[in-house]
């Protein structure tokens, strides 16, 4: 009897499952984990925005979008994402360019300044420039007296969007380039192509879908951030704040209902944002991977 | 592939087209003006939401001028700051005579006799502390000696962040100090035992209204008499109720010019006439409907005051010597505030 045991253990055990897979309890006790997880922290809370916002029916929804300030706000926002992504742009390739097409001293550190953003809390981002462009701050006298205004205006908010959106564009494109090499861009300038004329016809199409992924995710955090926008804005009504900011203040009004159509608004722009994103990863896979070359 | 040479253009073309967007986006969002900034604090969302409209209908029929009235909104002690690095204000009202003060120091944009310009000590309305109970009081919250009691949750914020937080407090001890007979060692046992019935502390008063209201956290809410009666007005009298202690303590939230800013704006005229306004009848009846004590009840409407129970006062300056004496006392970092706090960690 105790032989029939053995050998039946001995065949389940030997039965499909090679040694490098998981075992099935294992596999499915993982996947109801991460499943359970984003359905209990991501979907239920973005469930319940949808349905504050339309809790008193659509009319409420709408006619929060008729407020001045919340227009204002909207505005304001699609301006600071207006002028940071493409600044990020410009940053990001000329530090993803320098950092896999050359070699000079201090490139390390370069890299790991690029990332800083990323370890730093987005309110120590905002202080940094109340303590740079603030009225006791290091410039704040001069441009006081010059009748520039940076901190709890635009241009601060601005500032403190670029900060914190500083590494999305040159991450994505850094490893791609490397991986690149600068072959195909000698052989350009062999032929006789100018330096602009290489970028444009040989470097970009390469990089392009790795640009469009980087720039998306730099403008869904240039919408959304929060924190270091927060700091700099001095929360002028109808001036200077941004979507996420009137949030707050709306729901802190109580008015729950305009508070949450403008998070529907803010959950929508990066809905549309991971829509395409989603997209991109599905059809340019290779390309973004930098795995591929076209051609 | 492209035509190289229609390719460059196409990009010229598409970076030309941004940039005007830009300039268009830019140019609306200037579009602006001339405009007057009130730096305020938090409760008084609502209060300035009623007067600005009012003010610029009186400015209007008077000099003929169309303004434009902002409004800024957060802790007292981040607006004040916030002044202090630049913030562009004309007038601040803020929860208390010390953020201004701050003002007046570090950056030199007020006098620093400011207070003795306007009546009332600056305060053109007053408020004090009272308690938030839920309707029928389950827990019979009566005086500042139930919230002691163990069982009872008290909401209150930090005061280490938030002003009302510090009027809470204070209150609190002001009370201690009269039971006692001024015994400040079985005050600061009693100030401990609120503070150990209080599950959170959150950083401003608003946001403990929403933690108690909306939330549904705690037996009691400290709060402000006007943050009081708009939770009672947003969430329905059929949910909260107020109890006013017999004693409670008299808040003066002041306002002022910020000289160097109104001048540099040419707002001056402006800025005067409407801190003016504030003490003027409209703008008296305006205040007692949005639940902030008038300092002239006369030109209010009988029955907002009406609303407003009568309570012992107590007041900073007489109490405890003015805020510059017990924001060092109590609040500053290793005073009596944190020594509770200690020992509440430790205990």
């Amino acid at each position: 009897m105790s032989d029939i045991a053995i050998a039946r253990v001995g065949r389940r055990r030997a039965k499909y499952r090679p040694v490098t897979e998981d075992s099935p309890l294992a596999r499915y006790a993982l996947i109801a984990t991460a499943v359970l997880f984003l359905a209990l922290f991501l979907l239920a809370p973005l469930a319940i925005v949808f349905l504050d916002a339309f809790s008193k029916g659509i009319e409420p929804f709408l006619a929060a979008f008729h407020d001045p300030d919340a227009l204002a706000a909207i505005r304001l926002t699609l301006l600071v994402a207006a002028l940071a992504v493409p600044a990020n742009l410009a940053f990001g390739l000329a530090a993803s360019w320098s950092i896999a097409k050359f070699s000079f001293p201090g490139k390390s550190v370069l890299i790991t300044l690029i990332d800083l953003p990323f370890s730093v809390s987005p309110v120590v981002a905002g202080l940094v420039y109340v303590l740079v462009f603030g009225g006791q701050g290091l410039f704040g006298p001069w441009l006081a007296e010059h009748g520039v205004r940076i901190i709890f205006a635009v241009p601060g908010i601005v500032l403190a969007t670029i900060f914190v959106t500083f590494p999305f564009v040159a991450r994505e494109l850094i490893p791609l380039m490397q991986e690149q090499g600068k072959v195909e861009e000698e052989a350009a300038l062999t032929l006789g192509a100018s330096g602009f004329r290489t970028f444009l016809t040989v470097t970009l199409p390469n990089i392009k879908w790795g640009l469009l992924y980087g720039v998306l995710l730099c403008n869904a955090r240039a919408m959304g951030e929060f924190g270091a926008v927060s700091v700099v804005s001095g929360h002028i009504r109808g001036l200077t704040d941004t979507i996420p900011l009137q949030v707050e203040i709306l729901y802190n009004e109580y008015n729950n209902v305009a508070a949450f159509a403008l998070a529907v608004l803010l959950a929508g722009l990066a809905l549309i944002t991971l829509g395409l994103k989603t997209l991109l990863e599905w059809r340019h896979a290779d390309e973004l991977s930098g795995r591929a070359r076209r051609h | 592939m492209l035509n190289e040479g229609r390719f460059e253009k196409r990009v010229g073309v598409g970076i030309v087209v941004g940039l005007l967007t830009l300039a268009l986006l830019a140019s609306a969002h200037s579009q602006a003006g001339q405009t007057f900034l009130n730096v305020s604090y938090d409760p008084t969302r609502e209060l300035y939401k009623s007067i600005n409209p009012a003010f610029a209908a009186d400015w209007k029929a008077k000099t003929g001028e169309t303004i434009e009235i902002l409004a800024s909104h957060g802790g007292s002690g981040a607006q004040a700051r916030a002044v202090i690095e630049g913030l562009d204000a004309d007038v601040v009202t803020l929860a208390l005579a010390a953020d201004i003060d701050a003002i007046a120091n570090k950056s030199g944009k007020i006098p620093v006799d400011w207070q003795k310009r306007r009546p009332n000590n600056s305060s053109p309305y007053t408020s004090t502390i009272v308690f938030l109970v839920r309707k029928g009081n389950p827990k019979a919250v009566k005086d500042w000696d139930d919230l002691a009691k163990p069982g009872v949750a008290v909401i209150t914020p930090n005061p280490k962040t938030s002003g009302g937080a510090r009027w809470n407090y204070l209150a609190a001890w002001g009370y201690g100090l009269k039971k006692f007979g001024g015994d400040e060692a079985k005050t600061k046992d009693f100030v401990r035992a609120i503070y150990r019935n209080a599950p959170v502390l959150d950083t401003g008063a608003r946001g403990s209204t929403i933690t108690f209201a909306q939330r549904g956290i705690g037996d009691v809410l400290l709060a402000w008499e006007n943050e009081a009666f708009l939770a009672i007005k947003e969430f329905g009298a059929d949910k909260f109720e107020i109890v006013t202690p017999p004693q409670s303590i008299l808040a003066e939230p002041p306002v002022a010019v910020v000289d160097a800013n109104a001048d540099a704006k040419g707002n001056r005229q402006l800025a005067e006439a409407y801190l003016d306004f504030l003490y003027s009848p409209p703008a008296q009846a305006i205040i007692a409907r949005n639940f902030y004590r008038p300092v002239h009840p006369e030109y209010a409407a009988k029955e907002d005051v009406k609303k407003f129970a009568k309570i012992d006062f107590i007041t900073v300056d007489k109490t405890f010597g003015g805020w510059a004496v017990a924001q060092k006392k109590h609040f500053a970092d290793g005073g009596v505030f944190d020594d509770i706090q200690k020992q509440e960690l430790t205990r």
